[in-house]
């Protein structure tokens, strides 16, 4: 049970930096129907602009604000460098310039900071224990990972159902043209868009820097989990990306946690543990192909959204 | 098809045909492993090219087929079982039973949800072969001998493999072409523009689409155990989801929907990478931006550039 406790929260840490991750992706794909692989890279220079930033200043708090506005400005000058030039392309282009802007960002990386990769050391005040209940500690930080995910997840949903750019934003999700022809500045509008997601992602990595290690590539296996969750929440769904990000980021943990013990009773203890966690992954991807197959528009389809 | 783009892809396939030639006589022996590289990459290419040029399935998992191809040859060779004879029909039935398996589902669903299945099916086998503890997992495997042909083929000579995979390359881009003029291609080229129409002249283009996905994935299988040949290792990495969009990327700077576009799109997209990172480690950084500015002004890729790319 305590185990049990103490997997879940794992699972809840990873869930909510997968909702980061996707919930710029799927406002991005909603909205301006522009499929960003590059997405993955954002995080990963997130992570990379933290960690530098905190060893030049000597401290996490500055590193970890300095880099989030840093992104920010990354993700609106990426948006009117090239991604604004992309939107009434197909497809295809989406592919052929975010799949060139990965490795651009991957070569800059290593240019810039090494091949080796960075890591982010946490201060005192973080890498302390918490009782969560009695007899089982947990890691404060992991507790704080959770308490901003879920803080951000708020001030999205807030965001988005209750202000005015939210308006616009869901405006935009179901029909771009009548929106931009009752006088909006779309394009203003789609860079805000485009800057929140690059930000929302740059988070996602600052928080899982102390984690994992800071390395190049780091965005890319997590990027495709991303996309997992906004296809079973539904493309354009901030609600959507939410509940899957929590179904698929338990769902992950949990199975890596509990499949080697189950395994074990089958295959010898090497065999086991190489399996559980390659199992865990696939039972995510048929999540998604069954998705795909018997429901594409996702747990929580976009009003007059995408078809 | 106009005279100059005969020409260009004569002569592209005079220059392939003529490299063991010009690797005897220069002495650069890297050129032919370089090439045989391109050639078996180019039939994975024109594969995919076969459903995402003309039949507009964009998949961004066609380097499964790569993986399953390699993973059966180099499985079976595990086992010593290394006769051509049975590994390579194993291979291709197997390529060809995932495409009809998957393709039945995937062909469901439209666009970018198309996409989106492909791409999950092809991670469901890579943490297949990850998880294979027993042939390598994440390690990899590696193949002590090739394809055995009872002594009629020896593809440990490295010339006789090149020709071997150039022959195969030269068969895979005869079918297309020939495919892509019959009444099936006209199907599925029609099925692209507008699948309603198609439908509506009383032609179901779901099974001709199926079709059509099942004969690429097959090709690309044959490229997956020519890929294990050529480099006596198979591991995950050959079917990444990185891997699947190089593809997608070769075939657009070839010029999607033409014949030898991706072929020509393949020697670009290998011989740039050689040719940058001769001139500096951190070639990626010039090749990145020469993509986004390929997304962005592209006609049509190098085929277009001849201005032989009929589209219509």
């Amino acid at each position: 049970m305590i185990l049990f406790l103490e997997q879940f929260l794992n699972g809840l840490q990873f869930a909510l930096l997968l909702f980061l991750l996707a919930a710029g992706l799927t406002l991005i794909f909603g909205i301006m129907d522009l499929v960003n692989l590059a997405h993955g890279s954002l995080y990963m220079v997130g992570a990379y602009l933290a960690a530098y930033f905190a060893r030049m200043l000597d401290s996490f708090v500055l590193g970890v604000l300095l880099a989030l506005p840093a992104a920010l400005l990354l993700g609106v000058v990426l948006e009117i460098l090239v991604m604004r030039r992309l939107y009434s392309r197909d497809h295809l282009d989406h592919v052929l310039a975010t799949f060139g802007l990965i490795l651009f960002f991957n070569e800059a990386v290593r240019l810039v900071w090494g091949p080796a990769g960075l890591t982010l050391p946490l201060p005192s005040f973080l890498s302390v224990f918490l009782q969560v209940l009695p007899g089982v500690s947990y890691p404060v930080y992991r507790l704080t990972i959770i308490a901003v995910g879920l803080l951000v997840a708020g001030l999205l949903y807030y965001l988005v159902q209750h202000t005015r750019i939210g308006m616009l934003i869901r405006a935009g999700a179901s029909n771009r043209e009548m929106v931009g022809a009752l006088g909006v500045n779309i394009k203003r509008l789609y860079t805000i868009v485009f800057g929140v997601g690059a930000c929302l992602a740059a988070l996602a990595g600052v928080m899982a820097a102390p984690i994992l290690t800071v390395q190049i590539g780091m965005g890319e296996n997590i990027l495709i989990l991303a996309f997992v969750v906004i296809v079973i929440g539904g493309i354009g769904s901030v609600r959507g990306a939410f509940v899957a990000a929590i179904i698929v980021g338990v769902t992950d943990t949990v199975g890596r946690a509990y499949l080697p013990d189950i395994l074990r009773l089958m295959l010898s203890p090497t065999a086991a543990s190489t399996a559980a966690p390659a199992l865990s992954a696939m039972f995510i991807y048929l999540l998604m192909s069954s998705f795909l197959v018997f429901r594409p528009e996702g747990l929580f389809p976009a009003p007059g959204g995408r078809r | 098809m106009p005279r100059l783009a005969l020409a260009f892809g004569l002569g592209l396939l005079a220059v392939l045909a003529a490299i063991p030639l010009l690797v005897k006589l220069t002495g650069v022996v890297f050129l032919l492993t370089l090439f045989t590289r391109i050639v078996i990459l180019a039939i994975a290419a024109v594969s995919l090219n076969f459903i995402l040029g003309y039949g507009g399935m964009i998949s961004l998992g066609h380097a499964v087929y790569l993986g399953i191809g390699g993973y059966t040859m180099g499985i079976l060779a595990h086992h010593g079982i290394t006769s051509g004879f049975v590994q390579w029909p194993v291979a291709l039935a197997l390529s060809a039973l995932f495409a009809l398996a998957t393709g039945a589902l995937s062909l469901r669903t439209r666009g970018v949800y198309f996409l989106m299945i492909t791409l999950s099916f092809a991670q469901m086998v890579y943490f297949l072969t990850v998880g294979l503890d027993k042939y390598g997992g994440d390690d990899g495997l590696t193949i002590y001998k090739r394809s055995t042909f009872a002594g009629l083929l020896d593809l440990s000579d490295k010339v006789t493999f090149y020709y071997v995979c150039f022959a195969l390359l030269i068969a895979c881009v005869f079918a297309v072409w020939r495919m892509s003029r019959s009444h099936f291609g006209m199907v599925i080229r029609g099925a692209k523009s507008n699948d309603r129409r198609m439908q509506a002249l009383g032609i179901s283009t779901y099974r001709y689409r199926l079709t059509a996905y099942v004969i690429a994935g097959t090709m690309c299988g044959l490229a997956g155990v020519l890929l294990a040949n050529h480099t006596d290792f198979i591991n995950p990495e050959m079917l990444s989801w990185t891997r699947s969009g190089d593809l997608i990327i070769m075939v657009l700077l070839g010029g999607i929907g033409t014949v030898i576009g991706p072929v020509a799109g393949t020697v670009a997209y290998l011989v740039l990478e050689e040719g940058l990172s001769g001139v500096t480690e951190h070639w990626q950084i010039f090749l990145g931006p020469l993509l986004v500015l390929a997304a962005l002004y592209r006609h049509g890729g190098i085929a277009g550039l001849l201005s032989w790319n009929r589209r219509d």
